[in-house]
């Protein structure tokens, strides 16, 4: 008998929502950093690079600590944000987008530096004898032939923003309605006692949706290519 | 009718090849000949703009396009200058008709319906238009090269060993179109080749190059 209660759909829902949130506001700046990464050679790129990979190797939980002491109400930049434009991040689900987005990114650029670089660039450089400007360039050739990266980069993104936890909780806690995803939710339960066959469903339902979430990306991924390639 | 000029003097230092080419070319088909690994692809490249030369300066019809003394350097995509490179450099994730019209899209430079329709009859590519670069056989592919760079009304027509990929019945084939091209487009040409017949055929004006120096410039019977 596996019945959802309306608590457990409040964390799915948010979840998804943060998930796809932090997702869809990542892509822009992952895009833009893996193009800086993989394409430009500046004064301390392997800085960037290092600090870009750092949510990686960080202990997550270091991770929003570290977002807590810079975003939080009393903090130096979460203060100036809160007093000048409204802002706010700590205990909010936007918080959690904030954690959430700053774990995933080093996948998601990752994925599209990699496809980013295996372009081959004299394909830009025949658009370029063509009279394309660097901008339109990028548009019409390089976006399009890392597609695939860029979707894959994406999908990696969503579903580790979806099983964000120890950042997330740290940094905008663990409150329902607001700041509870999935993984919090299921975290949660599994300290009550009698808990445990709520938690199970909550994970059944998280296995499900990572798993949707990977085969979309797949089949999407694949579309891609064949379209690059005159399917 | 305005003899269209180009004017080249350009240095670079290219790993153990120090590069110093200094040539003119007028209307009509020049060629750029030489063994491979002369620096002809290099030439190439600074004139249309995709490799900056340490030293010299390059003008087309007394535009300066790069002298390093004035800091001119005009980037490649405002040069207007066709590129056709050896491997076709076809764009693979657009179909054979947006490759000729990236160029109109691109540049604004418009080359309307009616010219469509001549490049596409001249290079006899009608029934390739709707085809991905991936289905097309490698003369096929050198063809829709030739006129998408064409079809961005260039000043000047750069060929970069353009038939060096095929085999010699392929380029047999081709030929007769380049030569066509040269006849009717007027638009001005530099072709590239280390194959004197090729050149033979294509070309009125040799400028000869060899480990980076030009080593004669004149007519046809400079190949022997």
């Amino acid at each position: 008998m596996f019945q959802l209660t309306p608590q457990d759909w409040t964390a799915i829902l948010l979840s998804l929502r943060i998930a796809t949130v932090a997702t869809a506001v990542s892509l822009p700046f992952g895009i833009g950093i893996a193009v800086l990464l993989a394409r430009k050679d500046f004064w301390g790129k392997t800085l960037v690079d290092a600090v870009v990979y750092l949510p990686l190797v960080l202990p997550p939980v270091v991770t929003g600590y570290l977002l807590l002491i810079t975003l939080g109400r009393r903090a130096p930049v979460g203060a100036f944000l809160a007093d000048h434009f409204g802002i706010v991040f700590a205990f909010r689900w936007t918080g959690a987008v904030i954690s959430c987005g700053v774990m995933a990114f080093p996948l998601m650029v990752r994925a599209i530096r990699l496809s980013i670089e295996a372009i081959d660039r004299r394909l830009e450089d025949a658009a370029s004898t063509l009279g394309a400007n660097p901008f339109w360039s990028f548009v019409t050739i390089t976006l399009p032939l890392a597609l695939p990266g860029v979707i894959a980069g994406a999908m990696l993104a969503f579903a580790r923003a979806l099983g964000e936890f120890g950042a997330t909780i740290t940094f905008v806690s663990n409150i329902p309605g607001e700041t509870q995803t999935i993984s919090a939710a299921i975290y949660t339960l599994t300290q009550v006692p009698g808990g445990d066959v709520a938690a199970l469903q909550l994970v059944i339902v998280a296995v499900i949706i990572s798993l949707a979430a990977l085969v979309a990306s797949e089949l999407l991924a694949r579309r891609a290519t064949a379209r690059l390639h005159g399917g | 009718m305005v003899v269209e000029m180009l004017t080249v003097d350009v240095e670079k230092q290219l790993g153990e090849l120090s590069l110093h080419a200094a040539f003119e070319s007028a209307s009509g088909a020049t060629a750029l000949f030489g063994p491979s690994g002369a620096g002809k692809t290099s030439v190439i490249n600074m004139i249309a703009g995709l490799l900056r030369p340490d030293r010299g300066c390059i003008a087309l019809n007394g535009e300066v396009l790069f002298d390093d003394t004035a800091g001119i350097n005009v980037p490649a995509w405002k040069r207007r200058i066709g590129t056709v490179f050896q491997e076709g450099r076809l764009f693979p994730h657009m179909s054979v008709r947006h490759n000729l019209d990236y160029g109109r899209w691109a540049s604004g430079h418009a080359a309307g319906a009616k010219a469509f329709a001549h490049v596409v009859d001249l290079l006899d590519i009608g029934h390739l238009l709707d085809r991905r670069p991936g289905k097309l056989s490698g003369g096929e592919r050198q063809r829709v090269a030739v006129g998408r760079a064409l079809l961005m009304q260039p000043r000047l027509l750069l060929l970069d060993e353009p038939l060096a990929s095929l085999d010699a019945a392929r380029k047999a084939d081709i030929l007769p179109y380049l030569e066509r091209l040269r006849d009717e487009s007027g638009v001005p040409m530099i072709y590239v080749s280390h194959d004197a017949g090729e050149v033979r055929r294509i070309a009125s004006r040799v400028v000869r190059l060899e480990a980076g120096r030009v080593m004669a410039m004149g007519g046809v019977e400079l190949l022997a």
